[in-house]
């Protein structure tokens, strides 16, 4: 007779975690949710197509924005559609409460759904950022030739110089870090939509609610200028709408670069770690306040 | 209610938290010359609603890219002032992008300042001329704006530069531009040359230029270009250069200049 092994109960399991990640990765992937890489692919190529009487400068500049802003979309997109979804799928299918019956803490099945989400978002980014690149490589390639081709006459120096600007032109190590915070802002939506469906009781109400707060987001930093330079005496109805917005919504402009390192701008290494920084702290406490709402929710 | 009570108090202390990090990361990269695109109410009456709620969801280059697509339009029709405020709507929303301040003064000052001079419904010369400088003024205008958000870059320098020599004929101007442009740390291989040049060509400054030639000069054969060359030739004789201290340029003028 074998001897019954009884391993005891952990109150955190990562193993469990990223059982729950994985599963919820896995849901989504069979969701088909990567089809909208052909939409992206189709925005990038569709932009280039639109500049052909447009000078190389001017048509990678046009690129990089509409790639970026669809990358920008699109992540958004798969940050508050399938989270929304998770929490009242679970509910309608049952799954959570056998999962829930289990000896699974509540908070290890929402960060396993934030994670699982969070993964589909990092494997988007970076296939996106590979069409994207594939895209700029391809216009930089006939730019060159066609650089090459149309300076033959001219001396070696203006020709290499040449080809320097069409090189600067096309990809920029700049805009890596423009993509991480894209990245970072989509994970924070997703946090901020979880944390939204724990008590929402239509996920259609879920996805409304964070476009309202994404969109207040992008603006909030207005709101908080307006209060921090108050120079004459406001109201105090206009106070409390400013302090309010300033102090409950997050800053999402914060996250908004890639504009202006397209544009040429070098993106400083502080800022940038901070900012970083800060997109980690906003998914980490809406994960926590979410489990705050979860905790104690009547299923 | 208890619990929700408790995760708007955890939401408000966090934000309270987040609110000077938040301004202070602002300001750091505002100081990087992020940020810098201007949405207010003028720019909703020339882009409109939707396209301005798009650039204030973050999308404003997106926007701002097709504009700039409308004002090329607008060009291929040759309608100039439709143009002008596609270019002034582009430029407030990306003013770090120079590709915009460039094009757009480049449109004005260069092809509406041409259709201008060649209107054929305005038989008056005199007013041909004025609407022509009043779009050379207008280039410049794009350019002037244009620096202000991009001090630390050389291109519209140069550019300015440019339209000062060749269109206005400025040469004093075009030397401080060009030397502006010289002292960014992006500066381009001529531009330091071409200030030098536009020196020698503005009034009351032959002395202090032929000095900066002269240094041209010996810097080596790349410097000694035919401009170069004859603009000494013409300063050692202005200025009455004694003989012995003349530099001979003819050798150097044969070989620079092509056959």
């Amino acid at each position: 007779m074998s001897a019954l092994t009884i391993t005891p109960h952990k109150s955190f399991s990562p193993a469990r975690v990223t059982a729950i990640a994985s599963n919820t990765f896995l849901e989504l992937v069979r969701l088909k949710v990567f089809y909208f890489l052909l939409l992206f692919a189709l925005a990038g190529i569709g932009a280039s197509l639109l500049l052909v009487s447009f000078t190389f400068q001017e048509q990678f500049q046009v690129i990089k924005d509409v790639c970026l802003g669809a990358m920008s979309i699109f992540t958004w997109l798969l940050a508050v559609l399938p989270t929304a979804m998770l929490l009242p799928k679970d509910v309608e299918d049952r799954t959570l409460y056998t999962i829930l019956a289990k000896p699974v803490p509540r908070f290890e099945y929402l960060l396993g759904k934030l994670l699982g989400v969070l993964a589909l978002l990092f494997i988007a980014t970076i296939l996106m950022s590979g069409l994207f690149c594939i895209v700029l490589y391809v216009y930089e390639q006939q730019a060159l030739s066609y650089t090459v081709r149309s300076m033959q006459a001219l001396p070696a120096d203006q020709i290499e110089a040449a080809l320097r600007d069409v090189r600067n032109s096309a990809f920029n190590i700049n805009l890596v870090p423009g993509i991480i915070l894209i990245y970072l802002k989509a994970a924070f939506c997703a946090s901020l939509t979880l944390l939204i469906s724990t008590f929402s009781s239509s996920w259609i109400f879920t996805v409304i609610v964070s476009a309202v707060i994404y969109f207040i987001g992008n603006i909030q930093w207005i709101a908080r200028e307006a209060w921090e330079n108050q120079v004459v005496n406001p109201s105090l109805i206009a106070t409390l709408f400013l302090s309010a917005v300033s102090i409950f919504f997050p800053d999402l402009h914060i996250f908004t670069i890639v504009d202006d390192v397209v544009a040429g701008n070098a993106v400083p290494l502080i800022p940038f770690l901070k900012a970083s920084a800060l997109g980690i702290c906003y998914t980490s406490f809406y994960l926590a306040v979410a489990y705050l709402m979860f905790a104690w929710k009547e299923l | 209610m208890k619990r929700s009570l408790l995760a708007l108090l955890a939401v408000a202390i966090f934000g309270l938290v987040k609110l000077p990090f938040e301004a202070g990361l602002t300001k750091e990269f505002s100081k990087a010359h992020f940020y810098s695109g201007q949405l207010n109410l003028d720019l909703r009456k020339s882009i409109g609603q939707a396209a301005f709620i798009a650039a204030f969801s973050g999308f404003r280059s997106a926007v701002a890219d097709g504009l700039w697509i409308r004002a090329h339009i607008a060009w291929e029709h040759t309608q100039w002032g439709v143009m002008k405020e596609y270019f002034d709507a582009t430029t407030a929303l990306q003013p770090r992008a120079l590709l915009f301040w460039e094009g757009a003064s480049w449109h004005m000052a260069y092809n509406a300042s041409v259709a201008a001079m060649e209107n054929r419904q305005q038989p008056r010369e005199a007013l041909r001329i004025k609407a022509r400088n009043e779009y050379y003024k207008i280039g410049e205008e794009y350019l002037l704006r244009g620096i202000a958000y991009n001090e630390d870059r050389a291109l519209l320098y140069d550019r300015l530069g440019l339209l000062y020599a060749d269109k206005m004929k400025d040469h004093c101007k075009a030397s401080w531009a060009y030397f502006e442009a010289a002292a960014r740390p992006d500066a381009m291989a001529y531009v330091h040359r071409l200030a030098v040049y536009e020196l020698a060509r503005c009034p009351g400054h032959d002395a202090q230029a032929y000095k900066m030639l002269v240094d041209l000069f010996h810097k080596g054969k790349q410097e000694r270009l035919p401009t170069l060359l004859k603009l000494i030739d013409q300063l050692q004789i202005k200025l009455d250069i004694p003989p012995t201290e003349r530099i001979d340029i003819q050798a150097d003028l044969r070989e620079a200049t092509p056959r």
